[in-house]
């Protein structure tokens, strides 16, 4: 389950309602300030649109929306984390995106079913950092274009 | 340029060998498809060995054995069939196409970094059973040759393999001299492999190192007593060669030795002049390619447009297409930093910034169409295949089927050209299988047992057209509509109003296969689908018409080029959408009170035809901010015959704009085909109008 998690590895961490999250540093780009998203019609509510990544039209989703939790007006804190994901960058628009953490493997533990229900598949485990407890996510899961399907009107 | 002498430069020279090869090895599968239309022509047997014998001799001068000893053994066989010591045969050609294939495979591992070996010995031993069917008349030819050889320099030429011994030949063809020098150096001589290196580098501003022995290697590393011998190839006159050497200091004694060979039996004369052609400046090789094309009795029209692109290739060069694609990936960043430009000196007003930017959008503009056109590629590097294809299928379905190729040379831009391949496949398997009936149901039906299968090629304003005619069965348009029904494809009501083009087009749903029984060659219910899917992704369109007992006809349209189209933007509400102006018939105000409403369905009077208006805002659920007016500004579309009027709020203008992909995740957009840059950096969709037509 967490193979992809070497011992010692860099994590950036973001906050998502309160809540802290993170993923493995290789696989962030960088980490942007809000810009113009321009939108996409009839598409799935969590795909905000596209921006010009500096001449690269990339994906933009809103983690709260994809993660099921209520929408927040962006704000200055509000950040777009750009990953590359299978040869694909896409990017993740996060609450706030404010720390690096060094953690070894053995801190991670499978989530706890009970606390996250079952059927949510884009986390991979958490992570108990002296008082800090951080989620880690599953990009693939979160990116899994399989969800997006289902949403896509197919007629006009 | 032989192995081990100069390692570094043939990796230089493995490109060109893989490109030469490549078109070698198609010029021969064309040549074999016409020959076995006229076995009797010596002409396209000669054309084939010769296109055999270069391949040979590069090979072998790169170093590839295995390639080079099928390519001699073909010779041979070709060889024998234009002396007439073989009777052709169609099991001859097969093999013989086998062994093209062969070749193809090796050609193919070379160029993806393999070593180019084969196991090719079955095929090789079936042109040596055909070769030896006629054992008696080659086997005293070749005695004849090793007679000759024997006479004039036995112990010499026992020393070269068959590949050096073909590139001596040719050299020799050529109007050099074959020499073999045999050096020694003094006995105190103590940098002997800087010797070694002097004496290499003086001959090689006379002529070329054929072969060195002991090798260039063990030279280097000095692993040799005082002498070595050398096979070179030169111009000069033995004693200019051997006063070259000779001014190398420390060098003892340099006893240069002509090489000789038999002379060619005549017969090869022809193969000779080819080769020469190689080597001729441009102007003689024109000349020498028009008085072949005289002497022919029967110069048919092939023959002249071969002619034609001989000439036409001398003026050209090879660029690796990967440069292509990094200056396309450039311009398209000046294409969006022109379009910033524009919009800022729209701004400041200011004359001289404005007229500045004018001329530098003109020049773009010209430099774009340059690029464009060099990104161009015939269709022909696609259609090449088919032909063996073809012969292929129809062998497989024994069905009798003849292929007429025309506008092959009708261009493309090459991101096309890549895509294009297997969507053609996929149709001519399709026409092959289900399109032209068995020979004897042709016959049942009058008509001739050979079925015609027409791939036609041609441009057409900014679209390219693709066409795909047969004359066998048609499409049964029942038997379709049935099996949409029990599919689900359509529903019973749906069914009704359909055209007969439209019922032919179910065939392209996905899930679909009439086939009576399933086969290799198509029918597995995936494929046609898949191509319109394909066709679609490359912003083109396929359209069917077909004839029951006559035949069908697929037609396919795609654009010149997919990089920079040029575009309507148009403003709806607060967001920015650009439409392919080769969807556009014109723009128009149109006053609500000319709107008029149908059943369930709002149209205007567009010139006579009642046609639908779409209302983007509503379609693309865009945020309404603004008041509406009096008008709606509407952009007339079209896909076939088909048109819709889409409602915008407001026409920004129009403007050329790079397109760029969504990405793979988000390819299930409705109605977007792509997106743009624009020059305040912003991107905008661009509208997908096919998918908004039905």
């Amino acid at each position: 389950m967490l193979e992809s998690v070497a011992a010692d590895t860099k994590l950036i961490i973001f906050e998502l309602k309160g809540k802290e999250y993170a993923i493995p540093v290789h696989q962030v780009r960088s980490i942007e300030k809000m810009m113009h998203i321009t939108r996409i019609p009839n598409i799935a509510p969590f795909v905000k649109g596209v921006i010009n990544l500096r001449g690269v039209v990339t994906p933009i989703i809103d983690l709260r929306l994809r993660f099921g939790l209520d929408e927040l007006e962006y704000s200055d804190r509000s950040r777009i984390i750009i990953i590359t994901l299978n040869d694909m960058d896409v990017g993740l628009v996060v609450d706030a995106a404010n720390d690096v953490v060094d953690v070894s493997e053995d801190v991670f533990e499978p989530s706890p079913e009970a606390a996250f229900g079952t059927e949510v598949d884009y986390i991979n485990g958490v992570a108990k950092l002296e008082k800090r407890l951080l989620i880690l996510v599953n990009l693939e899961k979160v990116f899994d274009r399989e969800v997006l399907k289902n949403y896509v009107r197919s007629e006009g | 340029m032989p192995r081990g002498v100069r390692q570094m430069e043939m990796n230089q020279y493995l490109e060109v060998f893989i490109e030469e090869s490549k078109e070698h090895l198609q010029a021969c599968n064309e040549h074999l498809l016409e020959l076995e239309k006229n076995p009797d022509n010596i002409q396209i047997v000669n054309e084939i060995f010769r296109s055999a014998h270069t391949l040979k001799g590069m090979s072998a001068t790169m170093g590839y054995e295995d390639l080079a000893s099928l390519t001699h053994q073909m010779e041979n066989v070709l060889d024998a069939i234009r002396n007439h010591k073989i009777v052709f045969t169609p099991e001859i050609l097969d093999v013989i196409f086998l062994a093209v294939d062969d070749l193809e495979a090796m050609i193919a591992s070379i160029e993806t970094g393999g070593d180019g070996k084969k196991n090719v010995e079955s095929v090789v031993k079936k042109l040596a059973a055909i070769e030896n069917g006629e054992a008696i008349f080659d086997e005293t030819a070749k005695e004849e040759v090793a007679a000759t050889a024997m006479l004039e320099e036995p112990a010499t030429v026992s020393r070269y393999d068959e590949f050096e011994t073909t590139v001596l030949k040719q050299s020799e063809e050529q109007g050099f001299f074959p020499y073999e020098i045999n050096i020694s150096l003094r006995q105190d001589c103590l940098l002997k492999a800087v010797r070694v290196f002097m004496v290499f580098e003086a001959l090689e501003s006379l002529g070329e190192v054929i072969k060195a022995n002991p090798s260039v290697e063990e030279l280097e590393e000095e692993k040799f007593e005082n002498s070595f011998t050398i096979t070179f190839i030169s111009k000069e006159t033995r004693d200019a060669v051997q006063a070259c050497i000779m001014k190398v200091s420390e060098v003892d004694e340099v006893d240069v030795k002509p090489i000789v060979f038999s002379e060619q039996p005549a017969l090869h004369q022809e193969s000779i002049s080819a080769e020469q052609n190689n080597a001729l400046p441009e102007s003689k090789q024109q000349e020498l390619v028009e008085s072949k094309q005289q002497q022919e009795e029967n110069p048919s029209e092939e023959k002249g447009e071969m002619a034609a692109a001989a000439k036409h290739s001398s003026k050209t060069i090879r660029v690796n297409i990967e440069r292509l694609d990094i200056l396309m990936n450039l311009f398209e960043e000046l294409v969006i930093d022109r379009g910033r430009l524009e919009q800022i000196s729209q701004d400041l007003k200011d004359q001289e910034l404005h007229e500045t930017v004018e001329r530098m959008s003109r020049t773009t503009g010209d430099l774009q169409n340059i690029i464009l056109n060099m990104r161009m590629v015939p269709v022909e590097t696609v259609f090449n295949r088919f032909p063996r294809m073809v012969r292929q299928l129809a062998r497989d379905l024994n069905k009798k089927i003849n292929l007429e190729i025309v506008g092959a040379e009708t261009e493309l831009d090459r991101t096309v050209i890549d895509e294009i391949g297997d969507p053609l496949v996929h149709l001519i398997r399709n026409a092959l299988d289900h399109g032209v009936e068995t020979p004897e149901i042709r016959r049942a039906n009058n008509k001739e047992e050979t079925g015609t299968v027409i791939l036609r090629a041609y441009h057409s304003g900014n679209h390219v057209f693709i066409e795909l005619e047969d004359d066998g069965a048609g499409i049964n348009k029942k038997k379709v509509l049935q099996r949409a029904l029990d599919k689900g494809i359509i529903s019973k009501e749906a069914a009704n109003s359909l055209t007969d083009s439209q019922i032919a087009e179910l065939i392209l749903a996905s899930g679909f296969s009439t086939a009576d029984k399933i086969s290799d060659i198509s029918g597995r219910g995936v494929g046609l689908d898949v191509v319109k899917s394909t066709i679609e992704s490359l912003g083109g369109s396929i359209t069917i018409e077909s004839q029951e007992g006559k035949g069908s006809l697929f037609s396919i349209q795609l654009p010149l080029t997919l990089s920079i189209i040029s575009v309507m933007l148009v403003e709806i509400q607060e967001e920015k959408y650009a439409i392919p102006l080769s969807s556009i018939i014109e723009t128009a105000i149109v006053h609500k009170q000319d709107v008029l409403q149908g059943h369930n369905q709002t149209v205007i009077d567009f010139r006579g035809k009642v046609v639908p208006l779409l209302f983007l805002k509503d379609l693309f659920e865009v945020p309404v901010t603004k008041e509406e007016d009096e008008f709606y500004s509407v952009v007339i579309v079209r896909k076939g015959e088909k048109l819709a009027a889409l409602v915008v709020d407001s026409f920004i203008g129009q403007q050329e704009v790079v397109l760029k992909s969504l990405g793979s995740y988000l390819s299930y957009a409705f109605a977007i085909s792509g997106a743009t840059i624009l020059g305040d950096g912003q991107v905008a969709l661009i509208v997908d109008c096919n998918a908004l037509i039905k």
